[in-house]
């Protein structure tokens, strides 16, 4: 100890939570996509389920879905959105016990919906399944997360609000309204509730709901990731902080309003769904405008895209963004969506967005993040983040590959009359149809896995080699 | 479609906060050198090394 200490003296970040949060988010990683594995696997061969109740796909899919939105990408969210804005604002965090306090209550949420889903206590309502005292803890819990993220800006000695910040701040609150108004519901009972609206009104708050929480937890959220991690990684400004102030308004004031496209073709008025499908459209634009303007921030070190396997995942998953952005407004034109609905092409465009945007930007991010949570400046290895990603980026392109052929394929199948007005096919025909496609979704979805293994080695090694240090605050002139 | 008498208003009172806080951001001077601040989260890696220069920090006795 012949050195100072700088974490007695000097102030240091408060980064015990966003470590936690790291390490949670590989740890649910594994065991979301894990699950995802078998439902893909029971798709394929439904005797999968043994007979078993908790294990039949309609209660393990809601546990997917969950674990890896609401767990894997949630907890990368947390850990971070609280790197970033101490990072950005130059001080600790805000209320830091409060932080801890959102670490704990946030497992708790995750712990009770992986008993809960299998047991079969659900809502119904497509990713907010969980039932009335899960939610009431989710709401204390995002609000304590509020309080200290936004505590955070209010004591930030850095006077411009980084754009990463106004992501994040962004879907935190967003996340707020959706979740309190999407989950009112009267208790009948312990674990049991009957929503507040009825008929297609449950319908359309169920997907402003569902649209959103894509909207603005899986892009804005990631997006907030995008916009500090390329630059720092690259060692390059963002290529237009303007364009990025640009997509951060566009983005917020379009994406409440295209909700509807989810029903198409169903009980809502016409009008709101010809709204919903004008404003997807419109979309398109904000969506690549950012994608652009974080792939050129690499302009000038694009040699660094050959080394670096953490600028590939952060980069190819901006690809993904822009693959999946395009997509989604095509499919809510209504004429495509006609096609596209109920089918697995819709599966597919999910999982585009899930695997390679957020799930890629993610692992990206927390290689970035991970060696520094233990003062490190590199992972254990670096190869094996190369084989990570080559691995996860196969397994995606035979994903979507597969769910697009399948899906309008089935589309196609579904649509077919013959001249006397009879279907040409039966349902389980584009089912059989369908299977070899399951095969190789299957085997996309174990590549992906197995990426997702991979790197959860290679954190445990760097934890393991490392040691948990506090980052001293810099004292950068200020602004 | 009562529903929409619940989203519409809301989602008009969102837009209108939102510009709420579009306002303040520009009248805050958020938005007045944007180049600049583009440039601060690389720098702020710089200050991270500066701070280290001169308070020498050695993780190992941390």
């Amino acid at each position: 100890m012949t050195q100072s200490t700088p974490s007695l003296a000097a102030p240091v970040y408060s980064d015990r939570v966003v470590r936690n949060f790291a390490l949670a988010s590989v740890l649910w990683g594994v065991v979301g996509m894990l699950v995802g594995v078998v439902i893909a696997a029971q798709l394929t061969w439904p005797e999968l389920n043994f007979g078993i109740s908790w294990l039949s796909y309609g209660r393990l899919r809601p546990l997917h879905t969950n674990a890896v939105i609401f767990a894997f990408g949630g907890c990368a969210l947390f850990a971070s959105s609280y790197y970033v804005v101490q990072r950005t604002c130059q001080v600790s965090l805000f209320a830091e016990k409060l932080a801890m306090f959102t670490f704990w209550g946030w497992q708790a949420v995750i712990v009770a919906a992986a008993i809960s889903l299998p047991m079969g206590y659900t809502q119904g309502k497509e990713y907010a399944e969980l039932e009335w005292p899960i939610d009431i803890l989710i709401t204390i819990v995002w609000v304590a997360y509020a309080v200290v993220f936004f505590g955070t800006i209010g004591v930030r000695k850095v006077r411009h609000i980084y754009v990463a910040n106004w992501f994040f701040g962004a879907y935190i609150l967003a996340i707020a309204l959706l979740h309190i108004v999407n989950s009112a519901a009267i208790p009948a009972g312990f674990m049991k509730s009957y929503s507040a609206y009825a008929g297609v009104q449950d319908a359309m708050v169920q997907w402003w709901y569902g649209h959103n929480a894509v909207g603005f937890l899986l892009t804005a959220g990631f997006l907030g990731m995008m916009y500090y991690f390329i630059p720092k990684q690259a060692e390059r400004p963002v290529y237009s902080y303007r364009l990025s102030i640009v997509h951060f308004w566009a983005l917020i004031f379009t994406y409440m309003w295209a909700g509807p496209h989810h029903l198409h073709y169903t009980a809502l008025p016409d009008w709101a769904q010809s709204v919903g499908m004008v404003f997807s459209l419109v979309l398109l634009a904000p969506s690549w405008g950012g994608m652009i303007n974080g792939v050129m921030t690499l302009s000038g070190a694009w040699h660094k895209l050959r080394d670096d396997p953490i600028l590939k995942f952060l980069i190819v998953a901006l690809s993904f963004y822009g693959m999946a952005t395009f997509e989604g407004p095509m499919m809510s034109i209504k004429t495509v969506n006609a096609l596209s609905h109920y089918t697995d092409w819709t599966v597919g465009h999910v999982h585009a967005g899930a695997l390679g945007w957020v799930g890629l930007i993610t692992m990206g991010s927390l290689y970035y993040m991970v060696p520094r949570m233990f003062g490190q400046t590199r992972m254990y290895s670096v190869r094996a983040i190369e084989l990570h990603f080559w691995v996860s980026t196969i397994g995606i392109v035979l994903y979507i590959a597969a769910m697009w052929i399948a899906g309008v394929m089935q589309g196609l199948m579904w649509r077919a009359v013959n001249p006397d007005g009879t279907l040409v096919y039966s349902f389980v025909e584009s089912v059989k149809a369908t299977f070899p496609f399951y095969v190789v979704r299957l085997a996309g979805g174990l590549l992906y896995l197995g990426g997702m293994l991979i790197m959860s080695w290679n954190v445990v090694k760097t934890a393991l080699n490392g040691r948990t240090v506090s980052a001293p605050i810099p004292a950068v002139a200020m602004a | 479609m009562e529903s929409l008498y619940l989203l519409l208003p809301l989602s008009v009172l969102l837009v209108l906060a939102l510009i709420g806080v579009f306002g303040w951001a520009v009248n805050a001077g958020q938005f007045d050198d944007l180049d600049r601040e583009g440039w601060r989260v690389l720098e702020e890696n710089r200050g991270e090394t500066l701070a280290t220069a001169r308070t020498p920090f050695d993780p190992d006795q941390a």
